[in-house]
């Protein structure tokens, strides 16, 4: 287990509010004090535009900048010439659907999606599909919520599958989808395919190699991985990226501009277009250096203990009452759940009057609630600031929204 | 202060006109997006009197209690003043302070009734 007092320390929002239980980390995590640090650096020393600036603090800032690029690059295993910055994973997203997506599907040309999508990897190809004349398909789960086997795959996915839009990490059941399977498999019936990745809920939480997945694009966001909000990350394959569309138009992106026509940076810059969010681009470098040094390897042995803890302590206490979301095996830090008889707004609500931040409703994922037949659920995430007292409190607390409630 | 006051918590229990009304003349149902709840209000009205009323659907403790008390107060009422009735008025009836988040919740059995009868349909 990570020594989480000593991590407590880094992350000044605990000193401001020292009791506060934060189980919600799925939808954004707390900031260390490096990363603020990092974002006054940059707006007390050389809060200056980038590229543009033909003196020092321009320079200064332009150097950070593409630093962030670089440590992203090296952080996925990937080029740094394939890492676009965007404003976070649904805008990594929608520049594909929109960039690539709108050329690549045409009547009839199909669109492979999975029902566990967040909205962001679910909504943009659907309203592609409609747009284009594209047929939207999606990949069902299991009872346990685990993606059906390659049998099912091979039923949806034809040589007619232009894209595979599939998340890596569900952010309401926590279960880790075998990507790299299938990948291989979508890739073997049509070798064309291209596998568009959400990683938000990985990134942060595991090592993640894109080229040991096999897919086109990886998206994530700066904000869930301990960095600025307002940052997000679209790796690319270079030629993908190359042959795509500019997702916006205006500064920093193009080469030449004239009255008939413009030509384009190449990618990234190419997409990258308007001042971008530079401080927290560069305070992102931050996050990483934090991350690494903390080790992926065990915030990620962390999460899967503090979460065996949980669901076990959950069933103890609350029996049959307690319904988990998704597979007790092969999942992240996410745990989704209901209380039989009580509603997931009023365990929230009674868990803030103690000061534990849990999340409820449906999570940006209503098609995967209604599958699964609920219409929201309970959500408490864990991270590398959480620890077993955490789950006891949660129990705890859970236990007077019961008493309340009854 | 807590919103999970006795009486919210005793309508929420034992919550008034719940089920069904198969004499209904009127229905209709309003979801809230945010945490995916559906309400159904069914009621009887003839002469511009809302004579029977009931809800059903799930809904959390706020929506449900929120609910209760406002089909308690609609019953056997001539519809103008109901059509008056505003958020305010349903606050003050919950008694209670709520976050943006939670007024939704306990503003959807209103939403939903205005539904039922506005829209200038009496």
């Amino acid at each position: 287990m990570l020594d989480v007092s000593a991590i407590k320390k880094d992350f000044p929002l605990f000193a401001k509010n020292p009791s506060l239980i934060y189980l919600d980390s799925t939808a954004t995590a707390l900031k260390p004090q490096t990363v603020i640090d990092k974002l006054n650096e940059y707006y007390k020393e050389y809060s200056a535009n980038v590229f543009r600036g033909i003196y020092k603090i321009s320079e200064r800032a332009t150097v950070e900048y593409e630093k962030t690029r670089k440590l992203i690059a090296a952080f996925i295993g990937a080029e740094a010439s394939e890492v676009v910055f965007t404003r976070n994973t649904t805008e990594s997203l929608n520049l594909v659907a929109s960039g690539l997506g709108r050329r690549l599907i045409g009547k009839g040309d199909e669109i492979v999606t999975t029902i566990m999508e967040h909205h962001s990897n679910f909504v943009p190809w659907q309203q592609l599909a409609i747009e284009n004349g594209g047929v939207f398909k999606v990949l069902d789960v299991d009872k346990e919520g685990k993606l059906q086997s390659a049998v099912t795959l091979d039923e949806v996915i034809t040589k007619r599958t232009k894209i595979l839009a599939v998340t890596y990490v569900s952010n309401v059941l926590g279960v880790v989808n075998p990507l790299k399977k299938i990948i291989a498999r979508a890739k073997k019936i049509n070798p064309r395919i291209v596998v568009v990745v959400d990683a938000a809920q990985a990134v942060p939480h595991r090592l993640v190699n894109v080229s040991a997945i096999g897919a086109d694009f990886l998206a994530f966001s700066s904000h869930k991985m301990l960095g600025p909000t307002g940052v997000g990350v679209l790796w690319g394959k270079r030629a993908l990226l190359t042959s795509m569309r500019p997702f916006q138009y205006g500064g920093e992106m193009i080469e030449e501009v004239g009255i008939e026509k413009t030509t384009f940076k190449q990618p990234p810059h190419k997409f990258e277009a308007g001042t971008p969010h530079i401080a927290g681009v560069i305070a992102l470098q931050e996050a990483v250096v934090y991350l690494q040094k903390i080790g992926l390897e065990s915030i990620e042995k962390h999460e899967t203990e503090l979460v065996k803890y949980a669901v076990d302590q959950l069933e103890r206490a609350f029996g049959e009452d307690f319904v988990l979301l998704g597979p007790r095996e092969n999942r992240t830090g996410i745990l989704s759940f209901s209380l039989k008889r009580t509603h997931p707004h009023d365990l929230a609500q009674i868990l803030d009057e103690v000061n534990i931040a849990i999340r409820a409703g449906h999570h940006c994922a209503m098609p995967l609630h209604r599958r699964l037949g609920v219409a929201a659920s309970a959500r408490a995430s864990f991270y590398l600031y959480n620890h077993s007292g955490d789950v006891d409190a949660l129990i705890k607390g859970l236990q007077k929204a019961k008493r309340i409630l009854k | 202060m807590s919103i999970y006051q006795e009486n919210i918590l005793e309508h929420y229990r034992h919550p008034r006109n719940y089920g069904r009304l198969a004499a209904a003349t009127d229905r209709v149902t309003v979801a809230n997006p945010l945490c995916g709840d559906v309400i159904c209000l069914e009621a009887l009205i003839k002469k511009r009197i809302l004579w029977e009323v009931r809800f059903s659907g799930e809904g959390c403790a706020i929506s449900t209690a929120a609910a209760s008390m406002l089909t308690e107060k609609a019953h056997r009422r001539r519809l103008k003043p109901l059509l008056g009735l505003t958020k305010n008025d349903m606050l003050k009836m919950l008694g209670i302070e709520l976050s943006p988040n939670r007024l939704k919740c306990a503003l959807l059995p209103w939403e939903a009734l205005l539904k039922l009868i506005g829209n200038g349909k009496y």
